[in-house]
This record gives C-alpha cells, structure tokens and sequence, in this order.
C-alpha cells in the first residue's frame, strides 16, 4: 500500500518533535536555563542558531526544551473532550430518546458561544494556569466529538452486522463497546488529530495572554510573550518559538489528512 | 408552510436561544471562587459589610428568584457596575462593541478579497502546481497563531517599514481604518484559509455542473457564466462561512485586540480576567453569544434570500 505525501510529511514531523519532547536534553545545545552576561539579545549566528534573550539564555534550546509542554498540550486539551464526548455520544446515539434530543440542544447551545470566549471566561472563573484551562476545554470542547460519535453510531445502529450481533442475543453493553464502538471511533480518532493542531493554537495563544502555562515554564506561547517586549531589537526572541508551534500545528494536520486520505474517511 | 411563516418561525426560535444563553452565564457566574461580594470588598471586609452588601444584590434570595432578576436585568441592558472602571458595564460594552465589530467586518472583508481570486485560479488548475501551492500557503497559514501572525506582521510593517501604526484606534472613520488595517489583516489571514478551501470545492462542483455546460452550448462567454453562475454560488458560500465562523471571528478577535492595544470588546475581556472583573466578563460572555446567535439567524436569512432551495 502507498502511503499518502501528506501522512508521511506531517508523522516525520511529529517524530522529530516527539524526539525533542524526550530527550531535549540530548539534543539542545545548551541548558535553557543558563545565563550568559557576555552574549544577551545575541542575533541568530554560530553560537546561538536561534540567538538569545535578554538574559544571554540559548533560545534553541529553550524552543526544544517547551516541546514537551506543547504536546503534553495537545495530548491532555483533547483527551478530556474525546472520552466525555465519546462516550456521551456513543449512549445518546445507542439509546436515542428523551435523553438524545436534551443533548443535542445542549450541543446547539455551547456552540452559539465563541469558543475561545468561552474557555477563557471560565479560566476566569477557575484561575489561569495549565489544569484550569485543561478542564475549560473539556467543559466547551466535549461537544464536537459527541456531535461526531452519535452521528456514527446512528449509522452504525442500523447496519446489518449489528441486527446479526442482536440476533445471536448479545447484550447491550457488549454491542456498544465490542461492535458499535470500534466501527463507529475511525472519524473520531482522525478528528482527534486534527485537534490536536487546534489544542496547540489555543494553549500557546491561553499561554501568549498569560492564561495558561505561567512562566517560567518553558512553553512556545509563552517564550513569545517573553519576547514581544523586544520585538524591535531582537524579533528572533519571538520568530523561532513562533515558527515551532506553525511546524508542529502543520504536523498535525497533516497526518490528521494524510490518515483522512488512507481511511478514505468523509469529512 | 409558506414562506413569510418559515421566516416568522426562524426568529421566533432566537427567543428560547436568548434564554438558554442566559441560564448558561447565570451558572458560571454562580461557579466563582469564593463568592462575589469579597471579590468586590476585599479580604478586609467586616461581616457586616458583607451581610449588607449580599442583601443589597440579592444574593440571599433563592437561586430562582436571582436568575429572574438577572435575566429581566439583562433583557433591558443592565449588567450593573464594572469594578474596575467603576462605570456600568452596559455603556463600557456600548463603547468598545462597535470597534470590535469595525475589526471583524474589515477582516472579512480583507479575507474574501484575498481568497476569492486564489480560489479561482487553484479551482481552473486544479491539482497543477498553482493550486498545489496556493493550498499549501493557506495549510501553513491555518497552522498559525493568530498572536503570531499579528507580532510578524506588526514587526514587519508598523515596527520596521513604518508603514502602519503599533497599535491603538485613533480618531474619526479614516483613522480607524488606518489603525485596524493590520489587525484585520491578522485576523483574515487565517479566515481566508477557510474560505478559500471551500470555496474551490464549490467552484469545482459549479464547474463541473449541468448548468454551466448548458451556458457554455448556449454560447455564453467564460467571463459572463462565472460572473453570472459561479460568483452567486461563491458569494452564498462565503455567507455561510461567515455565519458558521463568526465564533472563531470573535474570538480571534480578543487576541488580536490584545496583540495590538486595539479598545474593543476582546481586550476588555482579557484585561477584565486580570482585574478580576466579574461583571464584565459575565455581560461579555452573554452579548457575545447572542451576537453569535443573532449572526446564525442572519446568515439563515440571508441564506434563504440569496437561494431560494435553502428553504427559510
């Protein structure tokens, strides 16, 4: 089988980026956290690829060493939204009803809300930082993947493979999870991909406003926040962390694509 | 059902909508930490100040009896007073809504100028390396932050050329225009991106539909079937987006305020999770929703009149 451009361009990516989430140690050039009083705001050059702040700190190795915090971002923003929407939409699909209809007005609802503006009112509430803006996107985010798992149970409900299943007298529970649910997540778990572009966007923009990570954790959003204050005598503090998040966030979405392509899944 | 009685239905429906919204921001206000009444006093307050002030806004009726004071309060505009500017909320939002909804429309705007003709040229080559390229630019523009987008743009152009102004709103409409070129820029880079993929979806399939060769055997040149045919599908397409992303419009729209100190609604909204500004964000929460609502129901509308199958 021939794998799509798309998938193999976006995994290299996402494989390099895994490297740098796990052994930053081995692959920065320096600590991120060193000081250098004889090389602050240095420009881009042999020393400092990336140059370096305005306290001589190697922005190489601070761009690597926050790749671990921005995928553990797109890991823990989307595995809330997936597990309650899945699950949701998988119960209200199977079991339609009273229950159903209540969800779907519930989806119809957040979503008239803008959904940045959403999660950051109810980071408000909770408190900026990593966990609370973990639990503002499950809060907003579980809904389109309900709206997505119910639609495929819905026509997974009536395939022939299932009135076979209820045939043979199996219960419930091990239709839902045996037979509906592994036909039913394919579009889920690509989706998923995509998101995880999306998470990046928002966590680094939650973390540019000062509503996610907190300095001084290392995070691409909030190295460019760092920077901003310079961006007219040393706009690399900003161009390189700035440039990790558009690789990762194409990482993605292109093997969220790529995977589309080989699944031969509609979107 | 007849037509005026669809559209009649169609906004009746805004009503229960209103109302939902309303519940929604009732109990996330009520999910605060703490309560309101030492987020407003301080922690030096004495407890009868405390008991006094809760009296005073109602907060020790029952939870029914709040939220029908809060929703007949909102219904007439009343949000009560910002604690940080110490005005009311309602003529702080009255102020800076109309600089936010400026910002959007010139993105929009920007962005259907920039993906309209793209879209036409990657649709008549589709899969030749014009298209290929013209979609991988929009794939790396929809990969980047829009706090990103503006801090190069803004380094660019109004740090390094000089060519446009840091940030601000300036005075009268020409200076508006002026200030909010680049953040409407910012914004539209990546909303262009979305309409440009659907939109040469759209003019593929116009291309390949039956109409279109029937124009062609009528002897009908290219320019006057695509000015007739495909720009009237493209301009209900790009409603439709417009309707659908208003969301994400808005919400790149508080940080695209935030990046370049532009005074609308989005800044306030940042600046008032800072200062703990309860009353803000709750009444920014509430009419930001309903202009979302109220947008569905124009593009429905709007829909409907530009393409009679749609229904309403």
């Amino acid at each position: 089988m021939r794998l799509p451009f798309p998938l193999i361009a976006g995994l290299g990516i996402l494989v390099l980026l895994l490297l740098c989430a796990l052994l930053p140690g081995a692959i920065a050039p320096y600590d991120p956290l060193a000081f250098d009083y004889t090389a602050m705001l240095a420009a881009p050059g042999r020393a400092h690829l990336f140059g370096t702040d305005q306290f001589g700190r190697d922005l190489l190795s601070r761009t690597i060493h926050a790749t671990r915090i921005d995928l553990q971002i797109a890991l823990f923003a989307t595995i809330g939204p997936l597990l309650i929407g899945g699950a949701i939409g998988l119960l209200v699909g199977w079991f339609g009803g009273l229950a159903d209809t209540l969800v779907g007005r519930l989806i119809d609802l957040v979503q008239t809300f803008p959904f940045l503006v959403l999660v950051i009112a109810i980071v408000a509430v909770l408190g900026p930082g990593l966990e609370n803006m973990y639990v503002a996107v499950a809060i907003v985010g579980w809904v389109f993947y309900a709206r997505l798992m119910r639609g495929e149970v819905l026509v997974q409900k009536h395939a022939d493979y299932i009135a076979a299943a209820r045939a043979l007298g199996y219960s419930q529970p091990r239709l839902m999870l045996r037979h509906i649910l592994p036909n039913a997540i394919r579009p889920v778990l690509i989706y998923l991909v995509t998101d995880m572009a999306l998470a990046i966007l928002l966590g680094s923009s939650l973390g540019y406003l000062g509503l996610g990570a907190q300095p001084p954790t290392p995070e691409w959003g909030v190295l460019i926040a760092d920077g901003k204050n310079f961006f007219t005598t040393a706009p690399w503090m900003s161009l390189f962390p700035g440039l990790a998040i558009v690789l990762t966030g194409l990482g993605f979405s292109l093997t969220g694509d790529g995977l589309a392509d080989l699944m031969d899944v509609r979107r | 059902m007849n037509r005026a009685g669809a559209i009649v239905g169609r906004i009746a429906q805004i009503i229960p909508t209103f109302f939902l919204i309303g519940v929604v921001v009732f109990v996330l206000a009520r999910l605060l930490p703490g309560d309101a009444v030492s987020a407003m006093l301080g922690d030096r307050a004495t407890d009868e100040a405390v008991r006094r002030i809760t009296h005073q806004l109602g907060l020790d009726r029952s939870m029914v009896a709040q939220f029908l004071t809060f929703i007949g309060q909102a219904a007439q505009g009343h949000f009560g007073q910002s604690l940080a500017f110490r005005v009311p909320v309602a003529s702080l939002i009255s102020e800076r809504l109309p600089v936010t909804l400026l910002l959007t429309l010139m993105a929009t705007l920007i962005a259907m100028c920039m993906a309209l003709p793209l879209a036409f040229v990657a649709a008549m080559n589709a899969n030749r390396w014009p298209d290929i390229l013209i979609r991988a630019v929009f794939q790396v523009g929809l990969s980047s932050p829009v706090f990103y987008v503006g801090l190069v743009l803004l380094t660019v152009f109004a740090a390094g050329l000089r060519l446009f102004p840091v940030g601000g709103y300036g005075e009268g409409l020409p200076a508006h225009l002026y200030h909010l070129f680049l953040p409407a820029l910012t914004l539209a880079l990546s909303f262009s991106a979305v309409i440009m993929r659907t939109l040469r979806g759209s003019i593929l399939a116009v291309l390949r539909a039956e109409f279109v060769d029937f124009a062609r055997a009528k002897g009908l040149s290219a320019r006057v079937i695509l000015l007739r045919h495909v720009l009237r599908s493209a301009a209900i397409t790009t409603v439709t987006l417009v309707g659908l992303h208003i969301g994400s419009l808005l919400g790149g729209a508080v940080i695209t305020e935030s990046v370049f100190a532009v005074p609308g609604v989005g800044r306030l909204m940042v600046d008032s999770i800072f200062s703990r500004d309860y009353p803000v964000i709750q009444a920014l929460t509430l009419v930001l929703a309903v202009l979302v609502s109220l947008t569905f129901l124009a593009t429905d509308l709007l829909h409907g009149w530009l393409d009679p199958r749609a229904g309403v």
